[in-house]
């Protein structure tokens, strides 16, 4: 898969999945702060990427990722590992 | 002790889905039985079932407040936002006051299943997601509806099988009588799935009047055969008579009795001394006499035993004054968990419209029904005050008496 086809798969799962508003979607948008998404919406994240990218997230690795562009490198460096 | 006043009421029901459409049903006499055929080919022994359309919350409330909201939370949740609007509480009311909520609720088997389910089949709890935990636990409801009309009061799940929900009103009662609380928001919730009715329908309870759907309900009728299970969620806003009258809300009906008891015998077979020992106690708390009730809301539920055991019972106190019986289960079936707080609403609704709603397929008495004076078709009238009973398994008996207000 295509890096770009990976964000735009990422995008379409926040906002359908976890009902981010379009709008708030930037690389540089604050994952807490500005999309809103918490403790709770991180464990919804782990099923969604894993039924959508073949991976499972692990809860250690997610301690680095505040910014959505943090998110994006995270799942494209997964996917390309496996 | 302050008095207890009824505010506001909501219903999301299988004869309506609010009070406007389950009055008119009650009045009508309609029945909100069906034949499930997905039960039959799971193997129910009885497919018969209550039904309701699935609320869709999507735009109303956020992702994060429906993902732990199972089922029977969504219908509370629509049946409580009725109720605040009855009563005119809005968010402001409530951030300036500490609501309580105590609802009646005694299981939440679907999510329980589901995830359970996903673990099996992808051997990672990590795949289950971040709302199964919170929809599975009895609390579902007063834990969800705390949070989405942020209550800061009172803040728990009353479980005492089929009388959840009458408990749950007979403790709000109690808590604003000593003056902990100003309102609370009481009610009682129950699933409608064939997971959480599958072990039910497996002691043979139900009835397998399965070719009449809307005839197979039939308390205190002699050819009756079985309870039909059911669900909804049903609200009722619980207030101080100060609290009340301070804030100019338009007051229902007063709550002046709230009895129980344990039956200390059977886990699932009703006796008599139970009941009348609840019905007693709440007469006793109203300092009324079994003549000043004109209604009784019975708990029968179309059991051979139970309905004949509840007559006699009701027969031991009310043999005198004999007055009106329906059990609005013939039309309803069974709501198990949300039934005693339902059948307040159902019974308010008869009060202040003045009718008492029928006991529909009661076309033959037996030996211990027919000491009763119940209503088989709808009879406008006047209630001055009447009687809920409602019991549950392990003996568990509540009886509420409400009157009109007086002032």
């Amino acid at each position: 898969m295509q890096n770009e086809e990976i964000i735009k798969r990422i995008n379409q799962l926040l906002i359908e999945e976890i009902e981010i508003d379009e709008v708030q979607i930037s690389p540089s948008a604050d994952l807490k702060k500005d999309l809103g998404i918490d403790s709770l919406d991180f464990v919804d994240l782990f099923v969604i990427i894993e039924n959508n990218f073949g991976f499972k997230m692990k809860a250690e690795e997610m301690s680095d990722i505040k910014k959505l562009d943090d998110f994006y490198n995270y799942v494209i460096r997964r996917v390309h590992s496996n | 002790m302050n008095r207890v006043v009824i505010t506001g009421m909501g219903i999301y029901s299988v004869i309506g889905k609010n009070l406007g459409e389950v009055k008119n049903s009650l009045y009508e006499g309609k029945s909100g039985i069906i034949f499930d055929p997905v039960r039959k080919e799971m193997g129910f022994r009885s497919a018969l079932t209550g039904i309701v359309e699935r609320p869709v919350l999507k735009g109303f409330l956020d992702r994060r407040m429906r993902v732990g909201l199972p089922v029977q939370g969504e219908y509370a949740y629509l049946a409580t936002i009725e109720a605040l609007n009855n009563a005119g509480i809005d968010a402001a009311f409530m951030e300036r006051n500490a609501v309580g909520i105590l609802y009646g609720n005694d299981s939440s088997a679907l999510p329980v299943v589901e995830s359970v389910d996903i673990l099996r089949k992808k051997k990672d709890t990590m795949m289950i997601g971040s709302g199964y935990i919170f929809q599975s636990m009895n609390s579902t409801v007063s834990m969800n509806l705390s949070v989405i009309f942020k209550f800061r009061g009172i803040n728990f799940t009353i479980s005492g099988a089929c009388a959840s929900g009458s408990h749950a009103i007979g403790i709000g009662y109690l808590v604003i009588r000593q003056g902990l609380q100003e309102v609370i928001v009481c009610g009682g919730a129950q699933e409608i799935n064939p997971e959480s009715t599958a072990s039910f329908d497996a002691l043979n309870a139900f009835s397998i009047r399965e070719s009449e759907p809307q005839k197979a309900s039939r308390p205190f009728d002699r050819d009756r055969d079985g309870l039909v299970p059911s669900g909804g969620a049903a609200t009722v806003i619980l207030e101080s008579y100060e609290s009340a009258v301070r804030r100019g809300a338009t007051i229902l009906g007063e709550i002046v009795g709230y009895g129980f008891s344990s039956n200390g015998e059977h886990i699932s077979l009703p006796n008599v001394d139970g009941p009348v020992a609840a019905m007693q106690l709440s007469l006793k708390e109203a300092g009324m006499d079994a003549s000043g009730i004109d209604y009784i809301n019975a708990h029968a539920t179309s059991t051979i035993a139970g309905d004949e055991n509840e007559a006699i019972a009701i027969d031991q106190i009310f043999g005198k004054s004999r007055p009106l019986v329906s059990s609005t289960k013939s039309m309803t079936g069974h709501e198990m968990w949300m039934g005693g707080a339902s059948e307040i609403v159902y019974s308010m609704l008869m009060m202040n419209h003045h009718f008492v709603a029928p006991n529909i397929n009661f076309d033959n008495p037996d030996e211990a029904t027919a000491r009763l004076n119940i209503a088989s078709h709808t009879i406008p009238c006047e209630i001055r005050a009447f009687l809920s009973n409602s019991f549950g398994f392990g003996g568990t008996n509540s009886s509420l008496v409400i009157r009109k207000i007086n002032g």
